[in-house]
C-alpha cells in the first residue's frame, strides 16, 4: 500500500481533521451512525448492487466521490491519495460519530493491496478503480474440500492453453461466492512442480458458463460462504497476477491483510462495552451474586483493551517501519480466540433469552468460531510462529 | 506518543543492556546471593548505573535528573529483568516520585539529587499487610515540637534492608501523609526479610520514631502516583524477566535431544512456545502503553498501570511454569538459572498488587462492575 514517508506538520493535520469532521457531519446520514455492524447490513458493491437502504446508497456515493472508500490508495489508480496519518484521522473521525464503512469489500481488504504490490500496470489500471468505486464484487477462492489448513495441496487445475488457462476443480468457503462478480483464485498450473511452486494466482470472471457457486448454510443461519465449481472456465493470461507458478507468494501476502484485519476488528472494537452490557442486563447486585461471571467480564475487558493497544502499536510500528512480520499471525490467533470467548460470554449474560433464534448476540456468537478457522486456522498460525518467528525445526 | 521507542530511548536501552551484560550477568547475581553478605546488591554497579543516568531517569532536569520520563525508567527496569540485577532501581524511582509529588521545594532540592546520583538509597514504605492493600493505613503520625513522630509497622519495604532512609506513609490529622525517616532513628526497628528472590526487603516497626513530613498537605495523590509508577515499572521488569526465561527456553528446545531428535521439533512444544511468543508480543505493547500514559498524564494512566501489572504478573507466572516444565529436571536444580527467574517473577508479581488485586481494581474502579 502507498504510504508516504513525509510527515505533515501537526497544524496541517489539525486543519485536515476539522475539514473531515465537517464533511462527515454534513454527509454521513444520521440513520447509519452508531448502528450494530453485520455483514448483511453493509453495502458490498458489484455489477448488480443491492443497497440495504437509501441512506446506504447516499453514503456510498458521497464517499466514493472522494475515493474515501480506499482513502490511502494512490490517486493515480483511483484511490483517495491520503497519506497514512490522514488516513488515520479519517478513520478516527468516522469512529467518533459511529459512521460505518461505506463499502465492504474483499477487493479493498485483500485483493487491492496484493494487486498494488504484484499486479502489472495494466492490471492496476483496470481493477483498482473498479474496486474503489464498488463496481465489482470480489470473492476469494483459496480453500478446497481437500485443502484447508494444508492449502498448498490444492488440486484445482489451470491448464496452460497458450493465451489462456482452462480451469477445472472445486473451491469451498468462498466468501459470498454466490453473490460475487469475480474471484481471485489459486490454481495448480504446474502439476509436476513441488507443491508450493506449481500454483498460480488468477482473476476469474464468475459470469461465464463454466463457473457455478452454491451457498452453504452455517450454524449462525447465515449464507456468507459458498462452494464454487469450475468446469472448463476460460481465464485470459492477462488475468494472471505475479509470475506463473509463483501464486503462493501473492496468496501469502494477501493473507497478512486478512489476518491483521480479522484480529484487530474481532479482538478489540465492540468488546469495550462488555462491562456496560453486563451491568445493564444483570445489575451490580446480580453481578455481585455471581463473582465468577463478574470476574470473567473483567478479564474479557482487560484482554480486549490489550488487543486494542496491540492494534495501536501495530499501526505505530508500521508507520515507523519497524513492524514485526509476525504481528498479523499474533493478532489473528489471539484476536479471534478472544472474540469467540467474548461472544459466548455475552450469551451467558443474557441467560435464557439469549437462546432466541434471533437473539441479540446469537449471530455474533455463532460467527466467531468460523473466524478461528478462516484465514489460516489458528493452528496454522501457531505453526507459522513456531517455524518462522522462533525457528523451531521441522519434525522429521 | 507512539508505541515505538524514540532514538533517545533506544540509546537508554542499549546503554542499560550493555552495562548489565558486562557488569551484572546472572552469574553476578548468583555470586551475591551465595556470598553470605546480608546486602545482596552491588554498590559499584549501582554507581555505574547512576553515572550513566540510569537511576531514576524519570527525575526532572530541574530536580537534578535527566528528565527522560517514566518510559525510560521502565526500559531500564526491563533490561534489569533480563539479568536479575538486584540494584535498588525500583525503590529509587518510586521514592523520587513520592518526593517530587509531595515534598516542599527545599526538600526536593535536598533529596532528589542524591537519589539520582546513587549516593543515597531511599526505600518507600507504604504497605502494612501481607497482601497489598494501600487503602489500609494505620501507622499514626503525631506532632512533636517542630517535627513529627511515627508509630506503627510497615511490611514489603522494597530495598528496605540497609537503606539510608525511608519514605513512610502515615495518617496525620486524619489524612494520609508522607514522612522521611532516617536510618538509625530512635524507635525504628528494621527487620531484614529473607525472601525467595534474595533481594533486600525489610519490615519496619516504628514506635515514637522521629520523622520529617514531606510537604504539608494530603499526600493521597502523591501515594497514588508512586503506586502507579511502581506498578508500571514492575510490569516492565517482569516483561524483561519473562522474555529472558522464554528466550532461554526456546534455545533449550533447539539443543535438547530425545527420541533421536531435538525436542523443539515436537509440535506439542512448538505450539506452547508460539502461544507464549504471542502473549509476550501483546504484553510488550501494554507495558509500553502504561509507561507512555503515565508520562502523558493520560486520564486512563492509573488503570493502564493496573492492566500492565495484572497482564505481566499472570504472563510471567505462566512463562515461568512453561520454562521449568520444558527444561525438565535440570530446570528445577539450583545450579540452573531458570529457578532464579521463577523466584523473581513470583516476588515482582506480588509486590504492589498481583493480577487478582489489579483485576479487581479495574473491575470496581474503572468499569463499575
Amino acid at each position: 500500500m502507498a504510504t508516504q514517508i513525509e510527515e505533515r506538520p501537526a497544524s496541517e493535520l489539525d486543519s485536515f481533521r476539522l475539514e473531515v469532521r465537517e464533511w462527515l457531519a454534513e454527509n454521513c446520514p444520521v440513520e447509519l451512525r452508531n448502528r450494530p455492524r453485520g455483514m448483511d447490513t453493509s453495502f458490498w458493491g458489484g455489477r448488480n448492487p443491492v443497497y440495504p437502504s437509501e441512506q446506504h446508497k447516499l453514503w456510498f456515493e458521497r464517499m466514493a466521490s472522494r475515493a474515501w472508500t480506499v482513502p490511502t490508495w494512490p490517486a493515480e489508480y483511483g484511490g483517495g491519495g491520503l497519506d497514512a496519518a490522514q488516513g488515520r484521522v479519517l478513520k478516527q473521525e468516522m469512529e467518533r460519530i459511529g459512521a460505518p464503512d461505506a463499502l465492504s469489500s474483499l477487493g479493498i481488504m485483500m485483493l487491492g493491496p496484493a494487486l498494488l504490490k504484484f499486479g502489472t500496470e495494466e492490471q492496476k489500471l483496470e481493477h483498482i478503480p473498479l474496486i474503489a468505486q464498488g463496481k465489482i464484487r470480489w470473492a476469494q477462492g483459496y480453500s478446497e474440500p481437500g485443502a484447508g489448513s494444508d492449502l498448498a495441496s490444492l488440486t484445482t487445475k489451470g491448464e496452460d492453453k497458450g493465451d489462456h488457462f482452462l480451469v477445472n476443480g472445486q473451491k469451498i468457503w468462498t466468501t459470498y461466492g454466490h453473490k460475487a462478480d469475480m474471484i481471485f483464485t489459486l490454481v495448480r498450473t504446474e502439476p509436476d512442480a513441488p507443491k508450493h511452486l506449481g500454483i498460480s494466482f488468477l482473476l476469474i470472471d464468475m459470469d461465464q458458463p463454466g463457473v457455478n457457486a452454491t451457498p452453504i448454510r452455517m450454524i449462525s443461519g447465515n449464507e456468507h460462504f459458498a462452494q464454487t465449481f469450475f468446469d472448463d472456465a476460460v481465464v485470459s493470461k492477462a488475468n494472471l497476477v505475479g509470475e506463473q507458478g509463483r501464486g503462493w507468494d501473492v496468496a501469502k501476502y494477501l493473507l497478512t491483510f486478512e489476518r491483521s484485519s480479522m484480529g484487530q476488528s474481532l479482538g478489540g472494537g465492540a468488546g469495550s462495552t462488555m462491562a456496560e452490557v453486563a451491568i445493564d442486563r444483570l445489575g451490580r447486585e446480580g453481578l455481585a451474586r455471581e463473582p465468577g461471571l463478574r470476574r470473567e467480564v473483567a478479564e474479557t475487558m482487560m484482554e480486549t483493551w490489550a488487543m486494542q493497544i496491540a492494534g495501536e502499536r501495530m499501526y505505530d510500528a508500521g508507520k515507523a517501519g519497524v513492524l514485526s512480520p509476525f504481528s498479523p499471525n499474533v493478532m489473528k490467533l489471539l484476536g479471534t480466540e478472544l472474540a469467540a470467548r467474548r461472544t459466548r460470554l455475552a450469551m451467558s449474560l443474557g441467560g435464557f433469552d439469549e437462546l432466541a433464534v434471533d437473539g441479540r448476540d446469537t449471530y455474533e456468537w455463532l460467527q466467531a468460531p468460523p473466524n478461528c478457522v478462516a484465514g489460516g486456522s489458528n493452528e496454522v498460525q501457531l505453526n507459522v510462529l513456531s517455524k518462522r518467528a522462533l525457528e523451531l525445526p521441522e519434525h522429521k | 506518543m507512539a508505541l515505538v521507542l524514540t532514538q533517545d530511548e533506544t540509546m537508554v536501552v542499549d546503554s542499560a543492556r550493555g552495562l548489565f551484560e558486562r557488569e551484572a550477568p546472572v552469574t553476578a547475581f548468583r555470586a551475591l546471593r551465595d556470598g553470605g553478605e546480608p546486602l545482596a546488591w552491588d554498590r559499584s554497579l549501582y554507581g555505574k548505573l547512576a553515572e550513566n543516568g540510569l537511576v531514576a531517569p524519570n527525575v526532572a532536569e530541574q530536580d537534578g535528573g535527566i528528565g527522560m520520563g517514566i518510559s525510560a525508567a521502565g526500559l531500564v527496569l526491563e533490561q534489569s529483568g533480563h539479568v536479575l540485577a538486584a540494584s535498588p532501581l525500583l525503590s529509587a524511582a518510586i521514592s523520587a516520585t513520592l518526593i517530587a509529588c509531595a515534598a516542599s521545594n527545599q526538600q526536593r532540592a535536598d533529596l532528589l539529587g542524591p537519589i539520582v546520583s546513587g549516593e543515597r538509597v531511599v526505600a518507600p514504605a507504604l504497605d502494612e499487610v501481607a497482601r497489598h492493600d494501600p487503602a489500609l493505613l494505620e501507622t499514626k503520625a503525631e506532632k512533636s515540637g517542630d517535627g513529627w513522630t511515627l508509630t506503627g509497622s510497615k511490611t514489603a519495604v522494597i530495598d528496605g534492608f540497609d537503606a539510608d532512609s525511608y519514605i513512610v506513609s502515615a495518617m496525620a490529622d486524619g489524612a494520609p501523609a508522607l514522612f522521611l525517616v532516617e536510618k538509625g532513628a530512635s524507635g525504628l526497628v528494621v527487620d531484614r526479610f529473607a525472601a525467595v528472590d534474595s533481594r533486600n526487603y525489610a519490615k519496619l516497626a516504628l514506635s515514637g520514631t522521629p520523622a520529617t513530613r514531606l510537604g504539608d498537605s494530603d499526600a493521597s495523590a502523591a501515594i497514588a502516583a508512586g503506586l502507579d509508577l511502581g506498578r508500571a515499572l514492575l510490569a516492565a521488569e517482569l516483561l524483561g524477566a519473562a522474555d529472558e526465561a522464554f528466550t532461554r527456553t526456546v534455545s533449550y528446545l533447539k539443543e535438547r535431544r530425545q527420541f533421536d531428535r531435538v525436542i523443539g521439533s515436537f509440535q506439542a512444544l512448538q505450539h506452547r512456545a508460539a502461544r507464549m511468543y504471542s502473549r509476550l508480543d501483546i504484553a510488550r505493547g501494554v507495558v509500553l502503553k502504561a509507561l507512555r500514559a503515565l508520562d502523558e498524564g493520560n486520564d486512563d494512566a492509573t488503570w493502564l498501570a493496573s492492566l500492565s501489572k495484572a497482564t505481566m504478573t499472570r504472563l510471567a507466572r505462566d512463562v515461568m511454569m512453561e520454562a521449568m516444565q520444558m527444561h525438565g529436571g535440570i530446570g528445577m536444580t539450583d545450579d540452573f538459572d531458570v529457578g532464579l527467574f521463577v523466584k523473581r517473577a513470583q516476588s515482582a508479581g506480588e509486590l504492589l498488587g498481583d493480577d487478582h488485586f489489579h483485576t479487581e481494581r479495574l473491575a470496581a474502579g474503572k468499569w463499575g462492575l
